[in-house]
């Protein structure tokens, strides 16, 4: 067996790539500036006539459904849609992009804490990758704050105060009932101090997981001692039961409430299915990428195929999630949950994201990940992953935009750009910390079995 | 005595000294006929230039044969033989059909594969197995080598070859049936 020395890997964050991180910055920019320009100019012309037909069943069975006590059509006329639709696209485009970015952050840490919790050896040299992606955290939690102070009232229908004054216009049943969730302890319709709390706490908690498991996974460079291991073990641990609760909660409070009315039991397993299969794929795109540039010695085919089984089974969750979600809704046909999916199918433009998610993150994987060689090869990893980041994209977009614009929302230069804009900030905060620690932690205490790895 | 059922046995206590025997003895050119061991060894299917298994293909095509029937199956009966209403859907629609598909795709995957593992391994029902050295089951690796396919070596080059890998003790072993 040929022997393998663990040497020691620093990532150099090049200037060559670095520019390229600069251009993509740049081109979102551009893109954004002008799709910002073109909704501005040209907003909400671009539905065709074919789709009109679908449009009215679905904005009519959505108007039946939000008019409980009086006014019919509050929604189209009212202050509640009160911005323009190039603002709320706008604010839509920027929501699913923190999201979704989010999501690529919480899983880095969550990747990690899974391999401690489990004990897990043949991933012991590539976790400075997902750590480095967790870096986002902060950034993230610091966007999500502010950006829903700025977008809560186009994208947050239930933020609206008059849902909740009795015998008033724009009462509201139902959105009333769900009140303390939202603004518990202070009155309904006020400031909502719980659901604000949840989110300080959720991003508050994770980032302190993140600094502990952080501190220990450097502190282990410089001192070969399993104790850190052993700290690293427990704090996951705890971490995932957190995280387990946590990640529902946020899908309700993040997106789920989005569409107040509606509600899934599942969504929040629906959203982590998606977060995790998107970090996966992630994960695995930056490690393929790394070992063609001739980083990461010790990865070989074996962990590559390792990454691509994660890949693979958990696209076939995510559908399975996806479709116990879409079955019973569909089956039951109670209006309240179908709605959704009217919004979703049967709105013309969503109509074709709908479909392209089904086929982009379960037909293309389950296929092309079908056999051993294709999880084994840089090729087809870097071919598929790809595959999976862009549909998940359309899966949060799916989940975020038709609650927000109604048959107005489209998928052009504004969302694209905002997509690249963040892109380009995550590749920043993410290589930069990936050059300023070691790449490989030579001292975890399962590096051994790593590199031994053999399926 | 038939010449295609006799063997010639190399008897191994340890799996490194077994795994060097295999390579040696491929090495110079003699065909091994397979080798039985008391418990997995890592590698030996490598030593023994096994190519890898095309069961996946088998499972993939019987998976499919699953989808496909069950499909058919469902459409036929509840779109055409015997169509009823549930829930308000079409007759035949396909997300109720889903979880039958999955199941069947499984199933048929499964059971064929193990079928098809079966047939290929020669352990069909009614097959005694071939007992080489009945010490394999317990704490002794066993090569075995088919005089009929290694013609070129006398039984004696053989033996010999496997004392030099290290066999503990080399036997014959003749198959009447």
């Amino acid at each position: 067996m040929a022997h393998i020395t663990v040497e020691d890997e620093r990532y150099q964050f090049t200037p060559q790539l670095k520019k390229k991180v600069y251009y993509l910055l740049g081109a979102g920019i551009v893109l954004f500036i002008l799709g910002l320009v073109l909704a501005m100019t040209g907003g909400g012309h671009h539905e065709d006539a074919g789709g009109h037909a679908a449009l009215s069943v679905s904005k009519e069975m959505v108007a039946s459904l939000q008019d409980h006590a009086s006014a019919p059509h509050a929604e189209d006329g009212g202050e509640h849609h009160g911005s323009s639709a190039w603002l709320k696209r706008t604010w839509a485009a920027l929501w699913t992009n923190n999201m979704y970015f989010v999501g690529l952050a919480i899983i880095g840490l969550f990747f990690v804490a899974v391999q401690y919790a489990a004990q897990a050896g043949w991933s012991a040299g590539i976790l400075r990758v997902p750590l480095a992606m967790a870096q986002w955290l902060p950034i993230a939690g610091i966007l999500t704050l502010i950006l829903w102070f700025l977008v809560r009232h186009d994208v947050f229908h239930w933020t609206h105060a008059d849902l909740y004054v009795e015998n008033g216009a724009g009462f509201d049943e139902i959105i009333n009932g769900k009140a303390p969730y939202f603004f518990w302890p202070l009155a309904a319709g006020s400031f909502p101090l719980f659901y604000i709390l949840r989110m300080v706490l959720f991003f508050g908690l994770w980032y302190w997981f993140l600094i502990q498991i952080r501190k220990n996974m450097l502190a282990e460079d410089l001192d070969p001692s399993t104790s850190y291991w052993f700290r690293n073990r427990s704090l996951s641990a705890w971490f995932l039961v957190f995280f387990a609760v946590s990640s529902s909660v946020a899908a309700w409070d993040w997106i789920m409430s989005i569409d107040t009315h509606w509600f899934s039991t599942m969504f929040g397993w629906y959203v982590f299915s998606s977060w995790w299969v998107t970090g996966l794929a992630f994960i695995t795109l930056i490690v393929a990428n790394l070992k063609s540039a001739g980083y990461l010695k010790i990865v070989n085919a074996n962990h590559l195929h390792d990454l691509g089984k994660f890949v693979f089974a958990f696209s076939i969750f995510w559908t399975y999630i996806w479709f116990g979600q879409f079955l019973l809704i569909y089956y039951a046909n109670i209006p309240e949950e179908t709605v959704y999916f009217i919004e979703r199918m049967r709105t013309s433009p969503y109509a074709w994201i709908f479909y392209a998610n089904l086929i982009l993150n379960f037909v293309l994987p389950f296929l092309l990940f079908m056999t051993r060689d294709s999880k084994r090869h840089l090729s087809t990893l870097k071919l598929v992953c790809p595959i999976v980041l862009i549909g998940h994209w359309f899966d949060f977009y799916n989940m975020v935009t038709p609650a927000v614009m109604q048959e107005q929302g489209g998928v052009g230069f504004l969302e694209i750009g905002a997509t690249l804009i963040f892109l380009a900030a995550f590749f920043l905060v993410m290589f930069n910390t990936l050059a300023r620690m070691p790449l490989i932690g030579r001292n975890h205490p399962m590096l051994e079995e790593s590199l031994h790895h053999h399926i | 005595m038939n010449a295609d059922k006799h063997f010639i046995l190399g008897v191994f206590n340890d799996e490194d000294v077994l795994m060097d025997a295999v390579k040696k003895v491929r090495g110079s050119g003699v065909r091994i006929h397979e080798v039985f061991t008391p418990f997995p060894v890592h590698g030996l299917d490598e030593a023994l230039g096994y190519r890898r298994t095309r069961l996946p293909i088998a499972a993939f095509l019987f998976g499919l044969t699953g989808t496909t029937l069950a499909l058919v199956m469902q459409i036929w009966m509840l779109g055409y033989d015997w169509p009823m209403i549930i829930g308000g859907k079409n007759f035949a629609s396909l997300p109720p059909f889903i979880p039958v598909t999955f199941e069947l795709t499984v199933l048929l995957s499964a059971l064929g594969m193990v079928a098809t593992f079966l047939i290929v391994s020669d352990m069909k029902p009614y097959k005694w197995p071939r007992q080489f050295d009945v010490r394999s089951t317990d704490d002794k690796h066993v090569i075995a080598i088919d005089l009929a396919v290694n013609r070129g070596k006398s039984k004696d080059d053989l033996a010999r070859l496997l004392r030099e890998a290290g066999a503990e003790e080399v036997n014959e072993k003749n198959f009447e049936d």
